[in-house]
């Protein structure tokens, strides 16, 4: 018979799933407050955004043609860029102080760790996504609040962030983070960037939907897959 | 409470823990001695479940690890020289964060009791980042028995303070392990293992090299068979 009973709370094994989506939800409100206080994270990503879609627009500017062709291109290079500069934040706050230990002591699976992290993570990008997306639409003169772009915002964040938030994770250990994470995600990353850009793409030309459908529903699958995977594997890739 | 047989641990080819056995009954303080690189931070994850054996087997409270790992975190505290604390945060919320993972009931009501056991409680709306390094350690030993914990691990938990943080530290300590829980505290500090243990195992080349009780004990004997372990 295990000893140590008087330590437990007794309401612990009998809700198991309230309790996991209690510890999601500590985790994400832990990781807004902070970011609210601090302002770290989502300051560096728009002003890094900012850049981005500014640069490009005046590289582009004599060339309205190709402009307009390649517009999902660097909305894509620009969130892809942004989210990593966030991805690598968010762990680091937990690597620097040993907070990630302090996570992976509470008796909850670790998956829950990973969705709070993860879904953070997407509010983060999210946000600067709200602000980045109107700033674009006025500088490449383009309609950017439709319902199947925005769709297509959210599915390749989904996608992104699930194997950003895993591979953060696995980096995080490492010395050289800030430059392993981009050479560890990118490269996995291709799929879910590649029918973002695609399906934006399509948007923004007006295509048939029949030529659009493909690309939203490998982004779909691969959501899946990255959040399914990332479930299974989260527990093993934080642990030394 | 706490059972280790035969526990082997590398990081890639090199081997940290070679085959160490320690065992520590319920109520009982061990302080865990050795010197640099001897492998008492990586025992001490281990036990903590923060990092898996290669080869062996570890008992603590009833539950085999890693099998059991979650129900044994349960009844861990954990402290180590990092505070595990969040600098953006304030005492209180850290603690309200930490309650909300472990699923505490009456949470309000156990936030403000710790924060009065590590007298905090005036500074509880405070970040964490404007502590001093002697009021982070008070609170991270707050956060580590938030969840009544039965056994306390405990890394070297002096490291970075001064006198007076360490006398207060010490205090702290005394307070808390009086309630007959089972504590490990890793340590370079001869003179506290001594005074607050009622065992001291010296860890030396990757295995428990000597143990010494507290009825047996003084501290320039337990000098002399350090030095004589370690440098043997």
């Amino acid at each position: 018979m295990p000893e140590g009973a008087a330590g437990m709370q007794a309401t612990q094994a009998r809700r198991p799933l309230l309790e996991y989506l209690r510890a999601i939800g500590a985790v994400i409100w832990k990781d807004v407050l902070a970011e609210f206080r601090s302002r770290e994270l989502l300051s560096a990503m728009l002003v890094f955004s900012l850049l981005v879609i500014l640069i490009f627009n005046f590289a582009l500017e004599l060339d309205i043609r190709a402009r307009e062709t390649i517009a999902s291109g660097v909305l894509w290079v620009t969130f892809a860029f942004a989210g990593t500069l966030g991805l690598n934040r968010s762990m680091a706050i937990e690597k620097d102080r040993g907070c990630l230990d302090g996570l992976l002591l509470a008796p909850v699976d670790r998956s829950a760790i990973f969705f709070g992290k993860a879904i953070g993570n997407l509010i983060f990008m999210g946000l600067v996504e709200v602000i980045v997306l109107p700033i674009f639409s006025v500088l490449y003169n383009m309609n950017l609040f439709q319902s199947g772009l925005l769709l297509v915002v959210l599915l390749g964040s989904i996608g992104y962030v699930a194997v950003g938030t895993l591979l953060a994770s696995m980096a995080v250990h490492a010395r050289t983070r800030d430059v392993l994470l981009p050479i560890l995600l990118f490269p996995v990353a291709i799929p879910v960037l590649l029918a973002a850009v695609k399906a934006s793409n399509g948007f923004l030309q007006a295509a048939e939907m029949a030529d659009i459908w493909p690309w939203l529903n490998l982004l779909i699958v691969y959501d899946v897959i990255f959040v399914a995977v990332a479930f299974m594997v989260f527990d093993f890739v934080v642990e030394e | 409470m706490i059972e280790v047989k035969g526990l082997v641990k590398t990081f890639g080819p090199k081997p940290v823990l070679r085959g160490l056995d320690f065992t520590v009954a319920e109520g009982e303080f061990v302080a865990l001695l050795g010197p640099n690189g001897a492998g008492k931070t990586t025992f001490l994850r281990i036990l903590a479940t923060l990092s898996r054996p290669r080869i062996g087997t570890v008992r603590i409270a009833g539950y085999i690890l890693p099998g059991g790992a979650s129900a044994v975190r349960r009844r861990l505290g954990v402290v180590s020289h990092q505070p595990l604390l969040y600098g953006d945060l304030s005492a209180e919320e850290n603690l309200h964060f930490y309650g909300r993972m472990y699923a505490l009931e009456n949470r309000t009501e156990r936030v403000r009791e710790v924060l009065e056991l590590v007298g905090l409680y005036p500074r509880r709306r405070d970040l964490v980042r404007e502590f001093s390094r002697g009021m982070q350690q008070r609170l991270a030993i707050g956060r580590a028995v938030m969840h009544r914990p039965v056994i306390l691990l405990f890394d070297e938990p002096h490291t970075g303070l001064d006198q007076d943080a360490r006398s207060m530290l010490d205090e702290l300590l005394r307070e808390i392990t009086s309630g007959g829980r089972t504590v490990v505290m890793t340590t370079h500090d001869l003179d506290r293992a001594a005074e607050l243990a009622d065992r001291v195992d010296i860890l030396s080349r990757g295995k428990i090299e000597a143990s010494v009780k507290n009825a047996a004990m003084d501290v320039v004997g337990l000098q002399k068979l350090y030095r004589e372990v370690t440098h043997a």
